[in-house]
C-alpha cells in the first residue's frame, strides 16, 4: 500500500542516483539500521550471536569483496579463503607485534596488506580470463594455505601451529580474547559492515564501478572507450580484496578465537563465499547480504527443523544442505544470475503495481 | 586537388579545415595474410571521410589501427601534425577518438544510461577517494556529467529507454545506443563502422540524418564504413576505396563513382 512511488518524482539527476529512490526504500533503511545499532545490542544473546549474527556480518564483508571482483567487475576468484587468511594471519602478527595498537587500526591495516597481496595474485587477470584464472586464483588459495602452515614465523613458531587471539580492550570493554562480550562483538563486526557496504556501494554507483562493469561486460570495448584494463582490474584485486582481508581478520580476531589454517581458510571457504554471491546475486550489494544470511541460516534452521523437530539423525540433514545449495546454485546460475537480489527486486516491482497490475 | 593545408566551404557551408589525421604507407599483416597493403590516405578536420570496398578488403583493419586495437608492422599514423607513436586502445580514446564497432559492442549488463556515462571517463577526474565516501566532487562530478549525458540522449531520442539494460533492445536502438557512448565523449574524430548495417530504410534515415547532425552541430570530424552506396554518396565528403587491402581509389564520391577500378572491384572483375 506504502509502497509508491506516485507523488515521489525525481527533480534532480542526484536525487534520481540515490540508492533508495524510493521514500519507503528509505524508511525501511534506516529503521533497519535502528534496530541493528540501538536494539539488537540490547537483547542479543550468545546462541543467537555466534550461530548467526556475527557470522552473518563477517560473511557479508567477505561476499561484498568477492561481489565486487566477481560480480562487478568479471574476475572469478576461488582463492578468497587464502585471502581471509591472510587478513587473519596479518591480525595475529600485528596484534602481538605492535601490543598497543587498537583493534580498528589493526584491522585496517591486516585489509591493506591483503589488499597489496591481492594484487600480487591479481597480476596474471591482465593476461588470462575465466576458466584460466579461476585455475590461478586456486593456485593462489592452497599457495597461501601452504605458506601459513609451514613458515613458523606466522604463527610465532608455536607448537600447535595454531594462532590465537589475546584479549584487546576498545572503550574499557575487551573486544576479544574468551572475555569478550558478544554483544561488543556483534557491535565492533556491525560497524565495519555498515561503513565498508557505504564504500562498496559509493565505488559501485560511479564511474570506478563503471569502469568495473565495463571490463566485465565487453574488455575490449572498455578499453577502446578509455577505460585502462591493468588500472581497474587491479583496483578491483586490491578493494575486493581489502574487504575480504577485513572479514578474514574479523573471523579470526573476534569469532574462531583460534585458528588452525587449513581448518579455517581451506578452499571451502573459499566456494563458502564464492556460494553466498551466486545465491545472494552477482552485481549487487544487497545480495552478497542476502547470500551471506541464507547461507548462515541454511545449517541453523535444518537443524532446527530436521534434527530437533524431526529427529532426522545429523549426518543426513548435513547432506540434506548439499543438496540445497546445489540445487540452488545451479538454478540461480542457469535461471537467475542476478540471484535472490533480483528476486526481490521482482517482487517489489509486482508490489509497486499491486493491486492494479496493468 | 585542393591545397590541403587551407580550408575549404563544402556545398552546404561546412568548413573543411587542414589535415587531422595522416596514415602512411600503413602495411598490416596477420602471419602469412596481409589484410592492409602499404595504404595512405588522410582525414581533415570536419569532414565526413568514408572507407568502402569489398567484404574482406581491410576496411575494419584500418579502423583498428587509427584506434590502436591493431599496431601495423609498417608505416607512421599522424595526428594533429605529430607523429603517433604505438598507444594503447584507451591512450588513443583520451586523445579525443571515439569509435563505434561493426558487431554491436555495448555492455550488456548495464543500463542505456550507464554505458552512456561510461563514455565520460576521459572527463572525469574525482579520485579514487572521493567516490569511495562519495562526498563533493565525485557527486558533482557525476550530476555534471549525467547533464551531458542527457544531452546526448535528447539528442539521440533515446529518452524512453534509458534506464532498460542494454541486453533488451532491438538492434537498431542498441546502435544508437552505440553512437551516444561515443558521442557523450564529445570525440574530435569518430570512427563509425558499418553504422547502419542491417537496419531498415527507416532506421538508415534515421542514422544518416543523426550523423550529419553530429558533423554539423558538433563540428566531429568522422571517418566511417559503408557499403550502402546511396549512403556513402549522400553522406561523405571524400571517400577512401579499398580492396584486397589496397586502396583502388581516392576522391569525391563522384571521382570514385567513375573510377575504372573502382567499378570493376565492385562488378567482380577478375584481378589481374
Ligand atoms: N585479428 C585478425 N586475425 C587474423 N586475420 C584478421 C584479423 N582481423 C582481420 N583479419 C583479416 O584481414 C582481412 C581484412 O579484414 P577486415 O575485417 O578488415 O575486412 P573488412 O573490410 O572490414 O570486411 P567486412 O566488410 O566484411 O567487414 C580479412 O582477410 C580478415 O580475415
Ligand atoms: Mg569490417
Amino acid at each position: 500500500m506504502f509502497y509508491r512511488e506516485a507523488g515521489d518524482f525525481k527533480t534532480t539527476y542526484a536525487a534520481d542516483n540515490q540508492t533508495f529512490p524510493i521514500a519507503f526504500d528509505r524508511w525501511r533503511y534506516w529503521a533497519v539500521l535502528f534496530v541493528a545499532v540501538f536494539v539488537i545490542p540490547l537483547v542479543i544473546n550468545d546462541y543467537w550471536a555466534n550461530a548467526l549474527l556475527i557470522p552473518f556480518l563477517i560473511y557479508a564483508i567477505a561476499a561484498i569483496g568477492l561481489n565486487i571482483l566477481t560480480g562487478y567487475c568479471g574476475q572469478v576468484s576461488l582463492g578468497t579463503g587464502g585471502f581471509m587468511a591472510v587478513g587473519a594471519y596479518a591480525t595475529y602478527k600485528l596484534m602481538t607485534a605492535f601490543v598497543w595498537m587498537d583493534m580498528v587500526t589493526i584491522t585496517l591495516l591486516s585489509g591493506l596488506i591483503t589488499a597489496g597481496v591481492g594484487v600480487l595474485f591479481g597480476l596474471p587477470s591482465l593476461r588470462i580470463k575465466g576458466f584460466y584464472l579461476a585455475v590461478a586464483t586456486l593456485a593462489a588459495q592452497f599457495f597461501l594455505v601452504w605458506i601459513f602452515n609451514r613458515v613458523p614465523w606466522f604463527y610465532n613458531y608455536s607448537a600447535s601451529g595454531q594462532i590465537n587471539a589475546p584479549e584487546r580492550m576498545m572503550f574499557g570493554v575487551p573486544v576479544t580474547g574468551p572475555n569478550a562480550e558478544v554483544w561488543v562483538k556483534y557491535l565492533f563486526a556491525l560497524g565495519f559492515v555498515i561503513v565498508l557496504s557505504w564504500v562498496a556501494r559509493n565505488l559501485t554507483r560511479g564511474s570506478v564501478g563503471r569502469q568495473w562493469m565495463a571490463i566485465r561486460d565487453m574488455d575490449i570495448a572498455a578499453e577502446i572507450i578509455g577505460v585502462n584494463p591493468l588500472k581497474a582490474k587491479l583496483t578491483a584485486f586490491a578493494i575486493s580484496s581489502f574487504f575480504v582481508g577485513v572479514s578474514g581478520a574479523l573471523l579470526f580476531s573476534i569469532f574462531l578465537g583460534a585458528v588452525e589454517v587449513g581448518e579455517a581458510f581451506g578452499i571451502s571457504k573459499s566456494f563458502l563465499v564464492l556460494f553466498m554471491v551466486i545465491i545472494g546475486g552477482l552485481g549487487s550489494i544487497f545480495g552478497s547480504f542476502a547470500g551471506a544470511a541464507f547461507m548462515v541460516l541454511l545449517p541453523v534452521v535444518l537443524k532446527i527443523v530436521g534434527v530437533d523437530m524431526f529427529g532426522w539423525p545429523t549426518d543426513i540433514v548435513q547432506h540434506l544442505q548439499f543438496v540445497i545449495v546445489g540445487g540452488l546454485i545451479v538454478f540461480f546460475l542457469i535461471v537467475e544470475p542476478h540471484g535472490l537480489a533480483q528476486l526481490w527486486r521482482l517482487a517489489k516491482e509486482k508490489l509497486r503495481l499491486w493491486p492494479f497490475p496493468h | 586537388m585542393n591545397d590541403m593545408s587551407t580550408s575549404t566551404v563544402t556545398e552546404d557551408g561546412r568548413t573543411i579545415g587542414g589535415v587531422m589525421m595522416e596514415m602512411r604507407n600503413i602495411t598490416l599483416r596477420f602471419g602469412g595474410v596481409v589484410a592492409i597493403k602499404d595504404i595512405s590516405f588522410d582525414i581533415r578536420e570536419g569532414e565526413i571521410r568514408a572507407i568502402i570496398g569489398p567484404n574482406g578488403a581491410g576496411k575494419s583493419s584500418m579502423l583498428n589501427v587509427i584506434s590502436g586495437f591493431y599496431h601495423p608492422q609498417e608505416g607512421e599514423v599522424w595526428y594533429h601534425g605529430a607523429r603517433r607513436k604505438a598507444m594503447k586502445p584507451y591512450q588513443v580514446a583520451r586523445q579525443g577518438i571515439a569509435r563505434t564497432f561493426q558487431n554491436i559492442a555495448l555492455f550488456d549488463g548495464m543500463s542505456v544510461l550507464d554505458n552512456i556515462m561510461t563514455g565520460r571517463i576521459n572527463h572525469m577526474s574525482s579520485s579514487f577517494l572521493d567516490q569511495a565516501i562519495w562526498w563533493g566532487k565525485a557527486q558533482r562530478e557525476e550530476v555534471e556529467h549525467r547533464r551531458k549525458a542527457e544531452e546526448i540522449i535528447d539528442f539521440l531520442e533515446i529518452q524512453a529507454i534509458r534506464k532498460t539494460p542494454v541486453g533488451r533492445l532491438p538492434y537498431g536502438l542498441k546502435k544508437r545506443v552505440e553512437l551516444a557512448r561515443a558521442l557523450v565523449a564529445e570525440p574530435k574524430l569518430l570512427l563509425l563502422d558499418e553504422p547502419m548495417a542491417g537496419m531498415n530504410v527507416e532506421e538508415k534515415e534515421d542514422m544518416s540524418r543523426f550523423i550529419l547532425d553530429v558533423n554539423d552541430e558538433f563540428g566531429t570530424t568522422i571517418a566511417l564504413i559503408e557499403h550502402d552506396m546511396g549512403v556513402v554518396m549522400d553522406l561523405s565528403d571524400r571517400v577512401v576505396v579499398m580492396d584486397y587491402g589496397k586502396k583502388i581509389g581516392d576522391g569525391s564520391p563522384d571521382e570514385v563513382r567513375q573510377n575504372q577500378e573502382v567499378i570493376d572491384a565492385y562488378l567482380g572483375v577478375a584481378h589481374d
